[in-house]
């Protein structure tokens, strides 16, 4: 997975203007931005563009960008 | 003692009544003397609803309301009956960007096309007796309300609230009433399998006036009333069930 891919797509869901303030250690649900709607187009988001249906629990699961990716690239091996 | 609201004599037919307010709705018009015919898709769960109907002479037919075949054997397997609830229904969250058309095809299938297609097939069959009643559970989403991620069920609920008014106008020559029931948030599985947590659940029901969410039964009570003959001048209606939530 790419990752300047990933948080391009991450920026859109969310409605960032600037992908480049993400990173692995971007605690997501303490963005500004952050909302219900982010959880769902972020599922959306993944299961679309990495073929990988995460579940409301994998998102509640997760703190950073980098939790999220961890739990796609587990997903992806199954 | 009279009760304009008894059901007594009326064979009426609700789908989805294995959960939530379908399967309240089974369980309280059985209590107010109905015969029931109950749908849903899974066997093991309308069994339960069928279990817990109070009186004798009801009916289960399993059926998919989303395959053609399934509506046409329910129309055939039913009596003639008094009463239809068309209740069934489902939901994918989506936030707009990410709709496909197979997520659009999916939830009007069940909330939209199928409902609409069992009223045109019991009509046309002439299965739905003079002075029937029809009632449809549509919701406040969508042509009352918006919510995050709820665009495509909104999409097909705002077509049934269309759809109630111009068969009520087009029945009402045969005497059939069609009206409606919009709940706001009820207390039903729909919602398990999306993103809520128990905190956005505690933060949503702060902003229902009456502090609380419906009970399916709620419901039910409402939709019992337009199966009566308490609403025998009411048709092409639709009753708001939430709570004061759309008053604000």
């Amino acid at each position: 997975m790419e990752l300047k891919e990933f948080f391009e797509n991450f920026a859109e869901v969310m409605d960032l203007d600037d992908a480049n303030s993400l990173s692995e250690n971007t605690e997501f649900k303490e963005l500004e931005e952050w909302s219900s709607l982010s959880a769902l187009g972020l599922m959306a988001m993944i299961d679309e563009q990495y073929g990988v249906s995460l579940t409301a629990a994998d998102i509640r699961g997760s703190k950073t960008i980098g939790d999220i990716i961890e739990k796609i690239k587990s997903h992806s091996n199954e | 003692m009279s009760n304009p609201f008894s059901l007594v004599d009326k064979t009426i037919l609700v789908t989805g009544a294995s959960s939530g307010i379908g399967k309240a709705t089974a369980i309280e018009c059985s209590k107010m003397g109905a015969k029931m015919v109950i749908t849903g898709r899974n066997e093991l769960r309308l069994q339960e609803t069928m279990q817990l109907l109070e009186g004798e002479g009801h009916q289960m037919i399993v059926a998919d309301l989303t395959k053609e075949d399934d509506l046409n054997s329910i129309a055939e397997q039913c009596p003639l009956i008094e009463g239809l609830v068309n209740n069934a229904g489902s939901t994918i969250m989506v936030p707009t960007q990410f709709i496909s058309r197979e997520k659009l095809q999916q939830v009007l299938e069940v909330n939209t096309i199928a409902p609409i297609l069992l009223t045109q097939i019991f009509v046309k069959k002439k299965k739905i007796a003079k002075g029937a009643s029809i009632v449809f559970t549509d919701s406040i989403s969508g042509v009352k309300i918006a919510s995050p991620g709820n665009v495509l069920y909104s999409t097909s609920k705002s077509a049934i609230y269309g759809f109630v008014k111009n068969a009520a106008l087009d029945l009402a020559g045969k005497k059939i009433r069609v009206n409606a029931v919009c709940p706001g948030m009820i207390d039903t599985h729909i919602l398990d399998d999306v993103s809520v947590t128990s905190e956005d659940i505690e933060a949503d029901v702060k902003k229902y006036p009456l502090k609380r969410y419906g009970k399916p039964e709620e419901v039910a009570y409402a939709i019992i009333y337009f199966l009566s003959d308490a609403s025998a001048f009411t048709t092409g209606s639709s009753l708001v069930i939430d709570g004061g939530f759309t008053l604000q």
